[in-house]
């Protein structure tokens, strides 16, 4: 028989948020993550520690104390101002070996599912993808990981119980961020430490502090040069933190009609979303959908207008609070997950709509 | 120019229907088709060896019936397909997917670009490309939107959320591809017909025929488990605003005003 050999998990404590930067600016996706970390941490009466990678972090870094961090690691380096597989694959699985985390977590961006992989196969354990719920199962003390395949068809829980750290991804705008709590972010004090530096536990008592970690990165091979980022001037479109958003689905009947859609989002203050139908018939931007390989929304208030509510497009929206849906065919599966539904014409209801609530102000 | 694409046959999730009693799908009669992204890699592959000549080599990991999935991109322009298919693979995770393909890539040669796409629509994890990456000791480029490939340099579009990067890299590199790249071809007619009189045109591999750590394999070997599965279930179920227009519009105000968000 092959006999497959146990990973000794013994000696991994503490939760893991790897937080990402851009430009030195932390992404939401960290405090998401660190308010979902706290929570986990807690179950299992253990710590929660933030790590930056980045050029000039210090600062901003504070930030991850109000949203519940007990520590912050930063390994601050000119090479780590932007993410590059190499450097970044290196340094964390580095600090992973030293500080042996029982879990990891990072955001499921474009650069943070780059990465994610390449340390779980680097550190020969698993990574769950795109969670969308993680527990603790008390007994076991393992982390449940709830996450969506078959194009969100089908939910799964993924457990990683005899290797560590145990790591998943989780998409950008999935977990609720905590109310931040300035008062926790009081007294730091920075220690510097060589990652290579084999006590290097035993730096770190207290909490509420920076730790300075400084890596030697001139022993990493590395292969690829970014030559240059461009953004795209996606007009203002910035549907993850929307307040309010009104979408429009093939419904919609045209590209012209569009306007209605969002004179209707203009009304309200809110931005417009669309399912994957219209993007792909070219009636809008790719940066307005919605679902799945679109943006994942979770506003206030969600209007879905000649939607049909294909489990792709749910995926990325039925987390928001309030679903308003508008459509001709009173079976629309969108129908089954709104808060208030109007079956009609949405030519003539938007309209309506947009009127009324004008007449309010 | 030695050329190695993955390709992963899925069933169609758009066709997956859900057994609501049971909580399962029902995958009895859903056409199985090679996965999106994975065609656009194919097209990428067989484009540069059109351009500078050279091999293109398809590997699939997965039953049998895969063999389908590696006709088709026979058909697409492959030169070689290898099927790497063993009961020892089954139930594999990404970390055990990705030794797999691995072991299998280093057996079939030595390739200069390893196309991936980004994510197979059944599993969803998008994983495997950069965890082959890993175990090949290469460079990876995932997320690739426009590729040009220049002697020994490669010069990629990267996407990212907001716009984009331009990474480059020297050969070998692994990238992982976006449906942006490119429009994938049709099957050709006439190498259907050849790749059903070439016999040899699609290899299939077991444990035997390459080299594996065989404690390397499988479910036991993964270290992710499915520990359940469940049908996602429908929480709430929406009020329906009754009336007529005016009276829909009015009400659906009403209700706003109530949950305070007028
Ligand atoms: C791998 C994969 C990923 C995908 N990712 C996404 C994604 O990210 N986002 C996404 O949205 N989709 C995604 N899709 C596509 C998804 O499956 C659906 O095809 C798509 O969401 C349908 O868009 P729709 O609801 O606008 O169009 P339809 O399904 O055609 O629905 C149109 C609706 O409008 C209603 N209607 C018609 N006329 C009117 C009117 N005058 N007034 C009111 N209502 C009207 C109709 O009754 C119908 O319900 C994905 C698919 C796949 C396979
Ligand atoms: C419900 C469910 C949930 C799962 N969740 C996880 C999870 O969270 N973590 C985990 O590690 N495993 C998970 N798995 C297992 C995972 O689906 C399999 O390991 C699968 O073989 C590869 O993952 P993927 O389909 O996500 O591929 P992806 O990583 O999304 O595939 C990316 C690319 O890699 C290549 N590729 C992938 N598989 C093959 C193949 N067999 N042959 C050739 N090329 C291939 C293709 O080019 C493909 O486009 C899950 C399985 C199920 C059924």
């Amino acid at each position: 028989e092959n006999k497959v050999e146990k990973q000794e998990i013994s000696g991994y404590e503490g939760v893991w948020v790897l937080a990402e930067q851009r430009n030195n600016k932390l992404m939401d996706v960290a405090f998401e993550l660190c308010s979902e970390g706290r929570k986990l941490a807690d179950e299992l009466d253990t710590t929660l520690s933030a790590v930056v990678l980045a050029s000039n972090i210090k600062e901003e870094a504070k930030e991850l104390f109000a949203y519940k961090a007990d520590h912050v690691y930063i390994v601050e380096d000119e090479e780590l101002k932007d993410y590059r597989t190499e450097t970044y694959t290196s340094v964390i699985c580095d600090l992973i070996n030293e500080f042996k985390p029982e879990i990891v977590l990072l955001g499921a961006t474009h650069n943070g599912r780059d990465l994610g992989p390449r340390i779980s196969a680097r550190l020969d354990t698993g990574l769950t993808a795109d969670c969308t719920k993680l527990a603790i199962d008390k007994e076991r003390e393992i982390l449940l990981q709830t996450r969506p395949a078959f194009g969100g068809n089908l939910m799964a829980t993924i457990i990683c119980p005899d290797h560590r750290p145990q790591m998943s991804t989780v998409r950008p705008g999935v977990m609720e961020k905590a109310e931040p709590d300035y008062s926790r972010s009081g007294e730091i004090e920075e220690i510097e430490v060589d990652i290579s530096d084999k006590n290097i536990k035993s730096h770190i008592t207290d909490s509420g502090k920076i730790i300075n970690l400084k890596s030697d990165l001139s022993d990493i091979d590395i292969y690829t040069t970014i030559k240059e980022i461009i953004k795209e001037a996606k007009g203002s479109v910035n549907l993850e933190e929307a307040e309010i958003i009104v979408s429009g689905g093939r419904g919609v009947g045209s590209p012209e009609n569009f306007k209605l859609i969002e004179e209707l989002a203009s009304v309200l203050g809110g931005e417009v979303g669309a399912s994957r139908a219209v993007v792909d018939e070219g009636w809008i931007d790719k940066a307005h959908q919605v679902g799945q390989t679109g943006k994942t929304v979770k506003p206030r208030v969600y209007f879905a207008c000649g939607i049909s509510g294909a489990i792709q497009h749910k995926a990325g929206m039925e987390n928001s609070n309030l679903i308003i849906a508008i459509n001709t065919d009173e079976d629309a599966p969108i129908f089954e997950i709104c808060d208030y539904g109007l079956v009609g014409d949405l030519k003539k209801t938007v309209p309506m709509l947009s009127k009324a609530f004008k007449d309010l102000e | 120019m030695n050329i190695l694409v993955c390709v992963k046959q899925v069933p169609d999730t758009n066709e997956v229907k859900i057994d609501e009693e049971k909580g399962t799908l029902i995958r009895d009669g859903v056409p199985s088709i090679i996965n999106p992204e994975d065609k656009i890699a194919l097209e990428e592959a067989v484009r540069l060896k059109e351009k500078n000549g050279g091999k293109v080599t398809v590997i699939s990991m997965g039953p049998p019936q895969a063999k389908n999935a590696l006709l088709e991109a026979y058909a697409m322009g492959a030169d070689e397909c290898i099927l790497l298919s063993d009961r020892a693979f089954a139930g594999s995770d990404t970390w055990a997917t990705s030794y797999t393909l691995a072991q299998g890539i280093k057996e079939a040669g030595e390739f200069e670009l390893i196309f991936c796409g980004r994510q197979a629509i059944d599993g969803d994890t998008a994983q495997v490309g950069p965890q082959i990456a890993e175990k090949l000791e290469i460079p990876q480029i995932t997320y690739v939107k426009g590729l040009k490939v220049d002697g020994k340099k490669v010069k990629a579009k990267r996407a990212l959320e907001d716009g984009y990067s331009v990474v480059e890299t020297e050969l070998p590199v692994l990238l992982t591809v976006i449906d942006d790249l490119n429009k994938p071809r049709y099957p050709s007619i006439s190498r259907v017909v050849s790749a059903f009189q070439k016999e040899d045109c699609i290899k299939v591999w077991t444990v035997e025929d390459f080299e594996v750590d065989k404690t390397k394999l499988g479910l036991d070997a993964s270290p992710t488990q499915v520990y359940d599965t469940f049908v996602p279930t429908n929480e709430k179920k929406g009020e329906i605003l009754e009336g007529n227009k005016k009276e829909k519009v009015k009400k659906l105000l009403e209700k706003l005003k109530m949950e305070q968000v007028i």
